[in-house]
């Protein structure tokens, strides 16, 4: 049973020597990246706070950081790894072909809403 | 992991969930499709969360001084202690996987002792939870809510280390209240059998008054300018955006007021941080539950520690999401 584990992230650049040990080399990983996360928003760093792509970097880097901690979690802590692609294919690609959607529609609603109420005459600042 | 109990039966069969092709138990597959489930509604919340965002995008408030509470510190701490609650859980995650991989291994002590672990670290993230909530509730400095449902802070200019900084003041600490001659509508007096929240601390004349007084204080509203701060008001504007539009004093913040700015804002932390506490709230019983019959030695009669593998992929699950609140909450 405990013989299945794929031992190796970053894509075979790291390998361990087994599963615990693997699992103490995820939680450091994911620890400094918390930290990084943590010490950008305290500082806000000037040179990140550029627009890209209609939000701040800084945001974009928080998001990202966001799916790497996200991936780490559900491929090493939930063994997603050590599961057959199909299983792998129908939980997490549905996960994200319908996130995408909802986001995609809801945030598109809230910047037309947001312009409804900045240009349509309603008056808010009272 | 591919044979447990319930399936050896139906080994061979087409039907009867029998050939596995997903070489999954029938238990942990539907843990995963439940998962996926509950990953859908999270991600409704705080999509929701995110257009509600995007229609206030220009006043919605800023989290870093939303939440600066440290537990037995004073001060002024933005996100360490949101940071400590995210290391707890990511640390009774860790300690979960531990548990799972002594399982596969038939250790019934080590098994019995990370559940343990685990379970202190989700009560001590779920008691961080309900305090963060309390700060919240309570509220700092108090504001003024606007008749248009806006809200109005106060602050004055400092000069800390030769640089001009505005510095919020409590309202508590310019205003003094006066004699109300208003009293509180109780169910008994009222032709219908309502009755009203509680009053105020303060009248709006005692906040103008106290605002004339003090020719230091300044208003800040909840418009963000473009260096990502809330825009403060000249003195004479203050006093008349005050005098003109202000309708009630709000202290800390509820499902219809919120101190800080928009009232969204607390309803989507109180629903969406309530909705994660509550997952974490069932994970720990669930876990409880789990950890009970691992002392009492189920599984090892069992000789599969499967049990442990479902619910941990819960309580990572629950892990999962709070990185995404965390993310958006407190970091964007």
């Amino acid at each position: 049973m405990a013989h299945e584990h794929k031992l190796a992230i970053f894509r075979g650049l790291v390998k361990f020597k087994s599963n615990t040990q693997k699992i103490w080399g995820v939680l450091i990983f994911l620890s400094i990246v918390t930290a990084v996360e943590v010490v950008l928003g305290i500082y806000k760093p000037e040179v990140l706070e550029a627009q890209i792509l209609g939000m701040k970097g800084l945001n974009w880097i928080f998001i990202i950081l966001t799916l790497v901690k996200a991936y780490y979690i559900t491929w090493d802590f939930m063994h997603m790894r050590d599961e057959v692609p199909a299983l792998r294919r129908a939980v997490v690609w549905t996960a994200i072909f319908l996130i995408c959607y909802l986001i995609f529609i809801l945030l598109q609603e809230g910047g037309y809403v947001f312009d409804v109420y900045k240009d349509g005459f309603i008056k808010r600042d009272f | 992991m591919s044979t447990t109990v319930i399936t050896a039966e139906a080994e061979g069969k087409t039907w009867s969930g029998g050939n596995e092709p997903l070489r999954a138990s029938y238990g942990k597959m539907m843990m995963w499709f439940f998962i996926l489930s509950d990953a859908l509604t999270f991600s409704g919340f705080l999509a929701a969360y995110g257009f509600s965002r995007f229609k206030f995008i220009e006043e919605w408030p800023i989290a870093d001084e939303v939440f600066t509470h440290v537990p037995f510190f004073h001060g002024n701490y933005p996100m360490i202690y949101v940071a400590f609650m995210t290391f707890i859980l990511i640390m009774s995650s860790v300690t979960m996987v531990l548990a799972v991989d002594a399982g596969h291994h038939l250790k019934q002590q080590k098994v019995a002792v990370y559940m343990f672990l685990t379970i202190i670290g989700g009560a001590i993230f779920v008691g961080s939870q309900g305090w963060e909530w309390a700060t919240f509730i309570k509220g700092d400095y108090g504001a003024v809510q606007t008749k248009g449902g806006n809200i109005l802070q106060f602050g004055e200019y400092v000069t800390v280390d030769g640089e001009q900084k505005f510095k919020r003041v409590a309202i508590a600490d310019f205003v003094t209240a006066s004699a109300t001659e208003r009293t509180k509508h109780e169910r008994k007096n009222g032709l219908w059998f309502t009755d009203e929240g509680t009053l105020p601390e303060y009248q709006m004349k005692d906040v103008v008054k106290g605002l004339e007084a003090n020719s230091n204080i300044l208003v800040r509203n909840q418009i963000i300018d473009k260096e990502g701060k809330k825009t403060v008001l000249t003195r004479e504007a203050s006093i008349e955006a005050i005098k003109n539009n202000g309708k009630r004093t709000v202290h800390g913040a509820n499902l219809e007021m919120n101190e800080y700015g928009s009232p969204l804002f607390a309803d989507f932390f109180f629903f969406i941080t309530g909705f994660h506490g509550f997952h974490v709230f069932s994970g720990v019983v669930i876990n409880i539950i789990i950890f009970f019959n691992v002392i009492l030695g189920t599984y090892e009669r069992r000789k599969n520690y499967e049990m442990v593998e479902k619910v941990g992929l819960y309580w990572h699950f629950v892990d999962l999401v709070w990185v995404f609140v965390f993310t958006f909450f407190y970091l964007v």
